[in-house]
């Protein structure tokens, strides 16, 4: 057995009051795809930061490839690749320039160069575009090539901070599927964070974090059962009566209720858990007094887990004003990137 | 030998990226140009420097001395917009030692405004300054060691600056005064006091006053060296190049020590 490529213990950062990442303990295998699931602000970054050297942990311990994160610097710098959430590529040279760049600083051997920077450029279709400057790619391109730099080098471990934040939904497939066939061709270990469902879909294992803390870590069926039963959502014209009665005569706690007591915001709908859905809505609607407007009944997702284990939405839980602005930034900051993969 | 070969690229990229922009190396000549042209025929009636030497021929190799600075000042302070657009970052976790990227951005840095340099020596002949082959290599040296201590000032400089917002503030607080109180356009000796005073504090006065001294050694009127009025005095000692060029090197030193040592800190 291989040991594992990345170990954390009691790891925690604080920025002076805030804790941004607490207490974390976590074990990443060879070969695995680890995503990091978490809302803007949960401790995702600092957490990659850490294990990417370029923060240093406040206390606890983590090994990368087996190496220390403080002490072992440059060694562990040397066989890890990075992805950033901003874009890093220097946008006035160009694709072939910017490898070549890393190639070097990362001490790629002299007759190897060439031929791994041109199977890497073709591998994320890039080849014939090589000798363009980078200012003038999509988006995706931009992200494609950050991809094939990070592995230049021939790392182990490819760590991918919000690899595809900013693009559509069909260059997000896209980088998807490079990174599934990298994987396999590469035999490289994935650490992503992400604040998508869909993109965490895509994982082995996935961690759960919230205010800096991991509160469940399993894989996506696991995590999924953790929601034991169907999503019912039903819409009624008292939302706030109709999940009062589904308390008393049911027995059952119905999620948003809380929500639809609040005033103006009574169409939202409320959702409850039960085992056999497509079963329980007939007698559900059946025993209500209060009108219903719809019923509808689905499998759980992760956004239902995440839900369940923070008690709110991951999609907008606090999005800070900076980090809307970022978000703009970054559609502007990458021309075209709706048009190509 | 890692450490050559991260020297080089870092050397590579900064060379490269002028290649890549030749625009602006025609464009950043506009300068230059315009103080030797317009202010150089302007002034030669009115200011008198010395005898067979007018306006225009004293200001010539300030503004050489001013080209490379600023370029190369330039080029140094541009990590501030690597750390803007995000380049940075893939600098910053390079698993090659901090100080490589320092003396890589620096010897590239220098040799663009070296090219610069250059290039307005080429104007020589335009305003009758009579510079041999000799002189030329001579003054290499000189031009280079005045480039490598001003892209470490700017890489200390950068090093420092977290954000674009203060870039302008910072060029009008250091670069700026240092050019026009250093004998680019003016000789230093006749002035007021206190003006006097910050320019024989300053160091460019010395690399300028080099350069000059060089530069215009090929001049017929100067050979009677003691005659010509715009050496710099200290303490009525009047300054050799060599003893300029000291000046100099001891600056470059602190500067290039104090860029590493920054540089090197930063997360």
């Amino acid at each position: 057995m291989d040991a594992p490529l990345v170990e954390t213990k009691d790891l925690t950062r604080t920025f002076g009051d805030f804790t941004a990442v607490d207490h974390v303990s976590l074990r990443v295998e060879r070969g695995e795809i680890f995503g990091f699931l978490g809302p803007n602000g949960a401790g995702k970054t600092t957490t990659i930061n850490i294990l990417c050297t370029l923060l240093k942990p406040t206390s606890g311990q983590a090994r990368v490839c087996g190496l220390d994160v403080v002490r072992q610097q440059s060694q562990v710098r040397q066989r890890i690749g990075l992805v950033f959430q901003d874009p890093s590529l220097d946008d006035r040279l160009t694709a072939w320039d910017n490898l070549l760049f890393h190639a070097y600083v990362y001490n790629v051997p002299r007759n190897e160069r060439k031929p791994r920077m041109e199977s890497i450029l073709r591998m994320v279709e890039l080849w014939e575009r090589r000798n363009n400057q980078v200012k003038t790619f999509s988006g995706g391109m931009k992200r494609r090539l950050e991809i094939a730099r990070g592995l230049l080098h021939h790392p182990r471990l490819l760590f991918l901070d919000e690899p595809t934040l900013g693009l559509d939904p069909q260059s997000r497939a896209h980088i998807w599927q490079y990174l599934h066939q990298l994987r396999k061709e590469e035999d490289i270990t994935i650490f992503l964070t992400t604040h998508y469902m869909e993109e965490a879909e895509n994982a082995h294992r996935i961690a759960i974090i919230d205010h800096g803390r991991i509160v469940a870590l399993d894989t996506p069926g696991e995590l999924k059962k953790k929601v034991s039963a169907d999503i019912v959502t039903i819409k009624t014209s008292d939302d706030k009566k109709a999940s009062e009665e589904i308390e008393t005569r049911f027995g059952i706690h119905a999620n948003g209720a809380a929500q639809a007591s609040a005033p103006g915001s009574a169409n939202e709908g409320i959702s409850l858990e039960v085992p056999n859905g497509h079963e329980f809505v007939p007698r559900l609607v059946s025993g209500l007094s209060t009108p219903v407007i719809s019923v509808s009944v689905r499998r759980p997702t992760l956004e239902d887990v995440f839900l369940k284990l923070t008690g709110r939405e991951l999609r907008d839980s606090d999005l800070t004003g900076k980090d809307i602005m970022r978000e703009h930034m970054r559609m502007f900051s990458r021309p075209g990137g709706r048009r190509h993969g | 030998m890692a450490s050559l070969s991260s020297i080089y690229i870092f050397w590579y990229r900064e060379v490269l990226r002028i290649w890549r922009d030749k625009i602006r190396v025609v464009g950043s000549l506009a300068m230059p140009l315009l103080w030797l042209l317009v202010f150089g025929a302007g002034f030669s009636r009115l200011v008198q420097v010395g005898p067979g030497v007018d306006f225009a021929k004293f200001m010539f190799p300030g503004i050489v001395g001013m080209t490379v600075l600023m370029t190369s000042f330039m080029s140094g302070v541009s990590i501030v917009w690597e750390r803007e657009l995000g380049f940075l970052k893939e600098v910053l976790v390079a698993p090659v030692p901090r100080s490589t990227i320092v003396i890589g951005k620096a010897l590239g840095s220098a040799t663009v405004s070296m090219f610069q340099g250059s290039l307005v020596l080429g104007l020589a002949p335009l305003l009758g300054v009579k510079l041999t082959p000799m002189l030329v290599f001579k003054l290499w040296p000189l031009m280079a060691l005045v480039a490598l201590t001003s892209s470490a000032l700017g890489i200390l400089v950068a090093s420092r600056m977290k954000s674009m917002e203060g870039f302008q503030l910072i060029m009008q607080a250091t670069i700026m005064p240092m050019l026009f109180l250093s004998g680019v356009f003016f000789p230093v000796n006749s002035l007021p006091p206190w003006m006097g005073l910050i320019v024989k504090v300053n160091p460019i006065t010395y690399a300028v006053d080099a350069i000059r001294q060089v530069a215009l050694a090929g001049e017929a009127a100067l050979q009677d060296v003691a005659s010509v009025p715009w050496r710099v005095t200290v303490y009525q000692h009047t300054m050799t190049v060599l003893q300029d060029t000291l000046v100099v090197v001891a600056f470059g030193i602190v500067m290039g020590g104090l860029a590493v040592w920054s540089f090197g800190r930063q997360d």
